[in-house]
């Protein structure tokens, strides 16, 4: 359903992508694994149109989105939730949570919101506080909660373990499996890159603006190389 | 007692009533005038909050609102409340051709914090000779009793129906704007912008539209604010909007800048510092006694009432 193919990206004299190509399948989870740095961040911000491309081509569902403005992908059905997580921290949560449904005409956005809500039950607690006095985990579940009141046919997730103790990282990554299941399609970036190859059934291995290595998530994990430098053995 | 005593006792009690009286009556005036003000630094500071620049064109917005106002009632013949809307409408279009023509040009690009400043100065300069062209310097008037002198009292108060009109308008408009900002799906991608214009882009919300919606809505706050100075002094002329902008300037900077509370409380305080400096000091110092409680209270909170470094809310 998303196609990369040989995207570059410079910020000033920095070439942070160097001809990127990958592909995300529709109900897949693709993880894309990588060191800090290596340009990861920058693959999801040329897909949501918030970096121009200086080469390359992005397709969705067939047709090309390069160069479109961030808030028509959105309308697409390309959700990111940023590095971050990106809370608006003087909206109250249920605030957020509407916002995140911004794109839609649809007259079930109450239901959704019941069903963050009941997936979330903290931020039912919280609905009415301001986002920002949320604590890490939870302000990861707002986010991946306004994601969905999107309803994304595709999520793009930047580092959604990050700063977050093991337990919690343990119900995010079921949550994103449960959403997955749910069918939409996910491209997960992480440094965790044993749980996010877990959870996907293939991946790519990007280092310095290239993918260099391409294979089931099954395969990678068992990849000598990649054990090396990214699972800690 | 003596009589005579008794006598200069009561003296003083009357002396005393009548000073709170004169209090009491400047406290309508400077109520008028500071409601006056802030809605005119409301527009100021939503620019400032959503957009990120300082546009030194709402003082010529307010101008052309006071023009409208006027000609909608001396050509047109419109009553007021008609008249605050083409005067609303006249300035809210021009706040959006300004940005339209002046400010996105520099957003596509990454441009240095002054040239917004620059490129709304030019627009001001502009739109001033304009109307100095089609009026002339001289001053314009409201026709004769457009707003009947009527005065209600309030106890020890008297306000006029004039007073009244202004003080009522200018609350329900900032009172329609806060609700707006805090109720709405639009109103809410507004504040998004203001907190995170790029988180606001990834939920879906059109960024460039709300900088014109929040354009418009400014440049019509500051066109009411036209017309009702235009009413209140009753003098219109070209070159009005230059002492209002230093005035909304000085407003949000004490207010806080980007923070509607704050243009609020900060347009109250600098109409009450005007009209009690006139009152009890002298007309002569007004400036001077207003702007220097403003550098006070400035010293003591240099980030404004309500500012916080880096944060900004609307
Ligand atoms: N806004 C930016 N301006 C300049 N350089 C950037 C910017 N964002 C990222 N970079 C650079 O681009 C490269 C890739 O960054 P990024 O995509 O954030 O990596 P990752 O997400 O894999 O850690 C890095 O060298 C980084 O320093
Ligand atoms: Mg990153």
């Amino acid at each position: 359903m998303l196609e990369l193919a040989d995207v570059s990206i410079t910020y000033g004299h920095i070439q942070a992508l160097k001809g990127i190509s990958l592909e995300v399948r529709e109900g897949e989870i693709v993880a894309l694994i990588g060191a800090n740095g290596a340009g990861k961040s920058t693959t999801l911000n040329a897909v949501s149109g918030l970096v121009p491309t200086t080469a390359g081509n992005i397709v969705y569902q067939g047709r090309s989105i390069t160069g479109r403005a961030p808030h028509t992908i959105v309308r697409e059905g390309i959700v990111q939730v940023p590095e971050g997580r990106a809370i608006l921290t003087t909206l109250t949560v249920s605030d957020n949570l509407e916002l995140g449904g911004f794109v839609r005409r649809d007259s079930e956005k109450d239901k959704d919101m019941d069903a963050v809500f009941a997936r979330f039950p903290v931020l039912k607690e919280k609905a009415g506080e301001p986002a920002g006095i949320l604590s890490g985990g939870e302000q990861q579940m707002l986010a991946l909660g306004r994601a969905l009141m999107a309803r994304p046919k595709l999520l793009l997730l930047d580092e959604p373990s990050m700063g977050l103790a093991p337990l919690i990282v343990r119900d995010i990554f079921n949550i994103i499996l449960e959403i997955n299941k749910g069918g939409t399609a996910i491209l997960l970036v992480e440094q965790n890159a044993k749980m996010a190859l877990k959870i996907s059934g293939r991946g790519y291995v990007i280092e310095t603006g290239r993918i260099v290595l391409e294979d089931s998530a099954e395969n990678l994990l068992h990849n000598p190389k990649v054990i090396a430098a990214y699972l800690g053995g | 007692m003596e009589p005579e005593t008794a006598f200069s006792a009561i003296g003083e009690d009357l002396i005393c009533i009548g000073r709170v009286t004169v209090f009491l009556q400047q406290f309508a005036n400077a109520l008028a005038l500071g409601s006056v003000y802030a809605l005119f630094a409301i527009g100021f500071t939503l620019i400032f909050g959503v957009l990120e620049i300082i546009t030194l064109a709402h003082g010529t917005i307010f101008m052309v609102g006071a023009f409208a106002g006027l000609l909608a009632v001396t050509k047109l013949h419109l009553g007021l409340g008609p008249a605050i809307l083409t005067a609303m409408l006249a300035a809210g279009t021009l706040g959006w051709v300004i940005d339209l023509v002046a400010v996105r040009p520099l957003r596509k690009r990454s441009f240095h914090h002054l040239a917004p400043m620059i490129a709304t100065i030019g627009c001001a300069t502009f739109i001033t000779s304009i109307a100095q062209g089609l009026f002339g310097a001289e001053a314009y008037r409201f026709p004769f009793d457009f707003v009947p002198a009527t005065s209600y009292t309030l106890g020890p108060v008297q306000l006029t129906l004039l007073q009244l009109i202004i003080i009522a308008i200018s609350f329900a408009f900032m009172v329609i704007i806060i609700v707006l900002l805090h109720k709405t799906k639009w109103g809410k991608a507004v504040r998004a912008v203001a907190e995170n214009r790029r988180t606001a882009a990834l939920l879906g919300i059109p960024v460039d539209r709300v900088y014109q919606i929040t354009s418009f809505t400014a440049g019509a706050l500051g066109g009411a604010a036209g017309i009702l100075t235009g009413i209140n002094f009753n003098t219109i002329h070209a070159f009005m909007g230059g002492p209002m902008l230093h005035r909304g300037i000085a407003v949000v900077i004490l207010g806080g800048m980007g923070d509607i509370r704050g243009a609020l409380l900060g347009g109250l305080i600098l109409g009450f510092s005007e009209i009690m400096s006139v009152a009890y000091i002298s007309s002569d110092f007004r400036d001077a006694v207003s702007f220097g409680l403003l550098f006070l209270i400035l010293l003591l909170k240099p980030a404004g009432i309500f500012g916080r470094t880096g944060e900004r809310k609307v």
